[in-house]
């Protein structure tokens, strides 16, 4: 049966207190899950209080702040720092998304920071997305075509063509979508999430790939791909805006336009 | 996380056990695509359309019934109109309710060894009720 409770020892218990430095007008609570694999303790919340008038605007300005000058062993995942790279995505204030892109200034309150939910945590806020990469990889991402490219240039779309696969080249693959996928969360090992199956209708879309049925093979699964019961969390949390609920859609209704 | 990942490490009297060495690429290709679903998907959406005019229908009529004796129920049963939609939707009604019902059981329902059994305890319940108001449906419009 699916778990409602945590295990025993991820329990997350109150953790430690870090005050504002002395003076500090405006001071925000960032609240930060904590799990160290070594030292064999439950997962734990630690409170930063942060001077708002001494720190960037965005949530991972904050995270930078608290590493640098509070508390050097608190470990996150952070690399572009402009939305790009998809390194920093975890759970702010409730929502999956990227700390670089989120503003302190869109939460009120206290700031509750957590890793990627239901993936397995390495540390702190970094999330274990081995499972998800494997996943990505066994839909074959990559152009398939027996027609050879022309010797001297690439191969050409249309710009209709091309229009087609607006809204699925931008995904950088940080998996806020998948993590926040209920389905996911139950059956994470058979369903492929909604990052995955964004980046398979990808390849199906494109018009230079000759393989299109037999990637609609692949997908074509109780558990692969029709696990999606468009709850829409995808969508709703993807912090690019992009819409991975309409292109597994686009799927299952391709699976039944090929069916006659 | 899945289940092979949860049970792939444990802890018997402080020897560190691996039970899972195979790739995550292994895993996650599984035993490959079952070719399947998309009839199940498609007849859960044609089922459910179907259902909206059905289902209007006999709350409407059902309401206009309210009050009447048995035998003027029995007469609009005999109405051959009546009698094929009313078998139309008792059949779609538990052929929707075994499609949806199977999904639940596969999205929350892990165990492979409980899966199956409660998959055709459900096919068998829908199946012999759907029968059951079938039959009743006849029996009332050919017998009164």
């Amino acid at each position: 049966m699916a778990e409602f409770t945590l295990p025993k020892n991820s329990k997350v218990k109150p953790g430690r207190t870090f005050a504002a430095v002395a003076g500090a007008k405006r001071v925000k609570d960032f609240k930060v899950y904590r799990w160290n694999p070594d030292d064999g303790e439950n997962p734990s919340t630690d409170t930063y209080a942060i001077d708002l008038d001494a720190c960037g605007p965005m949530v991972l300005d904050a995270l930078v702040k608290i590493k640098n000058e509070i508390d050097p062993t608190l470990t996150f995942r952070r690399s572009c720092r402009e939305g790009i790279c998809g390194s920093c995505a975890m759970n702010i204030d409730g929502i999956n998304t990227l700390a670089c892109l989120k503003p302190i200034d869109d939460v009120k309150g206290a700031i509750r920071i957590n890793p990627l939910p239901h993936m397995a945590v390495v540390k702190d806020l970094v999330p274990d997305l081995s499972q998800a990469y494997a996943q990505l990889r066994s839909i074959e991402p990559w152009l398939k075509s027996d027609t050879p490219a022309p010797p001297d240039a690439e191969r050409l779309q249309s710009k209709e063509e091309r229009a087609r696969l607006d809204g699925m080249w931008e995904c950088i693959l940080c998996f806020c979508c998948t993590a926040g996928c209920p389905s996911y969360w139950w059956n994470g090992d058979r369903y492929l999430g909604p990052a995955v199956l964004l980046q398979a209708y990808r390849w199906i879309a494109d018009s230079r790939d000759e393989k299109t049925g037999e990637r609609l093979d692949a997908l074509q699964d109780p558990f692969k791909l029709y696990r999606c019961h468009t709850i829409m969390n995808c969508t709703q949390t993807c912090p690019k805006g992009l819409n991975p609920a309409k292109a597994i859609g686009e799927i299952k209704q391709l699976l039944v336009a090929r069916q006659g | 996380m899945s289940e092979t990942a949860k049970t792939s490490t444990t802890k018997t009297g402080g020897k560190l056990h691996v039970g899972v060495m195979q790739s995550e690429l292994g895993r996650a290709r599984g035993l490959g695509s079952a070719r399947s679903g998309t009839h199940h998907w498609w007849a859960e959406r044609v089922t459910s359309m179907a259902l909206v005019p059905l289902t209007i229908w006999f709350v409407i009529a059902a309401l206009r019934l309210v009050g009447h004796t048995r035998g003027d129920v029995a007469h609009w049963a005999a109405n051959p109109v009546n009698a094929t939609l009313g078998a139309a939707l008792v059949i779609v009604t538990f052929h929707h309710m075994q499609l949806g019902l199977q999904v639940v059981v596969e999205d929350y329902i892990h165990a492979e060894s409980m899966r199956m059994p409660m998959i055709l305890a459900i096919k068998g319940a829908a199946f012999l009720l759907g029968l059951a108001s079938l039959v009743s449906i006849l029996k009332l419009a050919f017998m009164g």
